[in-house]
């Protein structure tokens, strides 16, 4: 027991644990449903699971300073709209300019949300709330209730879900999820590796000490707010690309949705606890319930919200109790570890960034 | 003595300033909407934009309570659907008056019980599971009503919305009057309402000291339940028909109202007195703008807009009058002897407030 609790730390304890749901979700619905997790179901998954699970990594970098982003849904609304307005009216730019474009929309956007919450002072729920407002009544006004609409974008806009790197049988896999994952291990290497990283965490698990050992506080939640606007535009190019159709209610939701699955993930809205890849399980694990309770015959489609819900929670619960009964487990084995090496507490108390 | 002083006459400076903040834009609301539409000041007007977010103020009410308290209920517009759908659902069926606003009060109670066994009793995050039950409610009102809509309610159910019941107030006016009272009593003149304040300022120290935080915590979520689930059924008695998604994205709105009236997102302070005025700008605005022709979400966009310069402006300025009183308090300190701990301690008062203010 204790060479085992001791390999792992609680956090990856966690994403064991979201794997080991995702797979029992997985053999649950393979019994229920004949023929269910095909490549077809597989191939679906990868490209719906992109948008709320880049919103999600986002909003790890967030709650790991202790603030929220309500403003995603609204980000995503405004940038979908403005590339694909953009590229209606001139279809001659290319790819990454396209790409470019969104994150530089987004950034500007979440670079407001950060002035207002590191430098205004305003709390990131007071700040996000309005935000969210804003950001949506911008598009309204601007877009004059005009749809973008699937007929009016370039082609490979529109082909681009479907595109592939490379097949394994008939399990494609797809650009916007070699994007998803890109963003997903860029990102967990600049929390474990970059000093910003490791500041995110001491900055969300105590904001005084922070500040007392000298941290610019204000500069790295600044930073925190504007990589989440950047990645909320990107998913606002990854919803233009899936979807086509772009009315002005785009993306309204998806601040819950990449809350919950952010939660989900076990990263913790008091700051300083969780990872990146814990976001993306939790991502993964919604969107997975999600189309897997939509093909489940047995239930009528009215059942899946419901389900849904009480799904998130316990599997919320779970993980609560589950990993409080480790965390203590963990504690009381690092602490007979310390009183018989010494030199071993200093690498252990590292470890609980 | 000296030192307690200083640290509780900005707080109280700031609660007080804060309230004549929002009378003051109350009234510069007031002048600009009266001067721009002629009859805006008609009792008739005044009470129609009232009626018409009744249900979002009066569960913003119940709102301000759990805000306080460190928690949130996200799930309330939920519940309100999941109420209304039920009844209509009944009423749809054959079931007579008193039998539905029971059950539909029930599924409050149940509803809000079951957040609180969660939140209070578990120890899981009111955030987390609100707002996974905000998902979840919300389906099981699809579950009654498919996507039917139900429009044929009977017709004394209808008219409760709008029928004027005490001189020209209909019944749901009463009962936000009536509630607020309440909650003002509650809240600022017993025993329940200190205790509110105290878990909101710190749950462990609250424990610590023998106060009951799972039964107000509990009690409270059962009573944002109940209240929710009559809001909706007045929401539904208003607009006539019923269906799944009645009452949905509310959240924000009620949680905005009670954060423009100067609650601590964090819990622990906060007045009803200050949720009431902000709700009487959040609905002037409203009106004032809908008068003038301004879209739904250019509205929302506005009071968004307000919610972040009301938090603003008093942060700026403190930061501004922190680093001139810093700037005067520091001078005459060079040259002259450091004048022993009376002098720094000064200084350490002024960072704390401006720090407070995060």
């Amino acid at each position: 027991m204790n060479t085992l609790v001791r390999r792992f730390r609680p956090e990856q304890i966690r994403e064991l644990f979201l794997v080991f749901l995702i797979l029992v979700i997985v053999v649950f619905f393979s019994v229920q449903i004949e023929g269910y997790f095909n490549a077809r179901f597989a191939n679906r998954l990868s490209t719906s699971v992109v948008v709320v699970a880049i919103l999600a990594v986002g909003q790890t970098l967030v709650f790991l300073t202790r603030n929220f982003d309500l403003s995603v849904g609204s980000i995503v609304g405004v940038t979908a709209y403005l590339v694909g307005q953009t590229l209606w009216h001139h279809p001659e730019i290319p790819p990454l300019g396209a790409v470019a474009l969104a994150i530089g929309i987004g950034m500007l956007m979440g670079s407001i949300n950060g002035l207002l919450v590191a430098y205004g002072r305003v709390p990131s729920i007071i700040t996000t709330i309005a935000t969210l407002a804003i950001y949506r009544s911008f598009l309204v006004e601007y877009s004059h209730a005009v749809p973008i609409t699937t007929n009016n974008l370039p082609d490979w806009i529109v082909e681009l879900p479907a595109g592939k790197l490379f097949a394994v049988g008939q399990v494609e896999f797809r650009v916007l999820f070699a994007l998803l994952l890109l963003v997903v291990v860029v990102f967990q290497l600049v929390l474990n590796r970059l000093p910003f990283g490791r500041r995110l965490y001491a900055i969300g698990s105590n904001p005084d000490a922070a500040r007392v050992a000298g941290f610019p506080a204000q500069r790295i939640v600044f930073t925190a707010f504007l990589l989440s606007g950047g990645l909320a535009g990107l998913a606002g190019f990854v919803f233009l690309s899936r979807f086509g159709n772009i009315s002005v209610l785009a993306g309204v939701g998806l601040e819950f949705a990449s809350i919950a699955a952010v939660v989900v993930g076990g990263v913790s809205n008091n700051g300083g606890s969780g990872t990146v890849f814990g976001a993306f399980l939790g991502a993964l694990l919604i969107d997975l319930l999600e189309n897997s309770l939509f093909r489940w015959q047995a239930i009528s489609e009215f059942w899946r919200d419901a389900i849904l819900g009480m799904l998130i929670l316990l599997a919320v619960a779970i993980d609560h109790v589950v990993i409080g009964r480790l965390r203590i487990a963990w504690a009381r084995a690092g602490l007979q570890m310390t009183t018989k090496e010494p030199d071993e507490q200093t690498e252990e108390v590292t470890h609980v960034g | 003595m000296s030192a307690r002083e200083s640290v509780l006459v900005p707080v109280w400076q700031r609660l007080k300033s804060w309230e004549g903040m929002l009378i003051v834009i109350l009234a510069i609301v007031f002048l600009i909407n009266s001067l721009i539409a002629p009859n805006y000041l008609t009792v008739g007007n005044q009470i129609n934009l009232f009626i018409l977010s009744i249900e979002r103020i009066i569960v913003a009410v119940v709102m301000a309570f759990l805000i306080i308290n460190g928690e949130i209920d996200l799930s309330a517009p939920s519940i309100m659907g999941l109420s209304a759908c039920v009844t209509a659902f009944l009423f749809s069926q054959g079931v007579d008056f008193g039998t539905a606003l029971l059950i539909s009060m029930s599924i409050g109670l149940a509803c809000g019980l079951f957040n609180g066994f969660w939140v209070a009793i578990v120890g899981l995050n009111s955030l987390v599971v609100t707002l996974s039950m905000l998902i979840c409610y919300r389906g099981l009102a699809r579950v009654f009503l498919e996507d039917r809509s139900i429009g044929k309610l009977p017709e004394w159910f209808n008219s409760l919305g709008q029928q004027k019941l005490l001189g020209p107030f209909p019944l749901a006016l009463i009962i936000f009057f009536a509630l607020l009272a309440f909650a003002v009593v509650v809240l600022h003149y017993s025993g329940f309402g200190r205790r509110v304040y105290v878990i909101g300022n710190n749950k462990d120290a609250a424990r610590y000291s023998g106060v009951k935080v799972a039964r107000v915590k509990m009690t409270l979520f059962i009573a944002s339940g109940m209240v929710s689930a009559l809001a909706g059924l007045l929401l539904a008695a208003r607009l006539g028909a019923v269906r799944g998604d009645l009452a949905s994205g509310f959240e924000l709105d009620i949680v905005t109202m009670v954060l423009l009236g100067g609650v601590s997102i964090f819990g622990g302070s906060g007045s009803l007195y200050g949720v009431f005025l902000s709700i009487m700008i959040i609905l002037n605005i409203r009106n004032g703008m809908s008068l003038a022709n301004l879209s739904g979400h250019f509205q929302t966009g506005v009071i968004g807009l307000l919610l972040i310069c009301s938090v603003l402006g008093p942060n700026l300025a403190g930061q501004v009058r922190a680093s001139l009183n810093r700037r005067r308090r520091i001078r005459p300190l060079q040259g002259s002897q450091p004048n022993g701990p009376g002098l720094s301690q000064d200084t350490d008062q002024v960072l704390h407030a401006s720090s407070s203010s995060e």
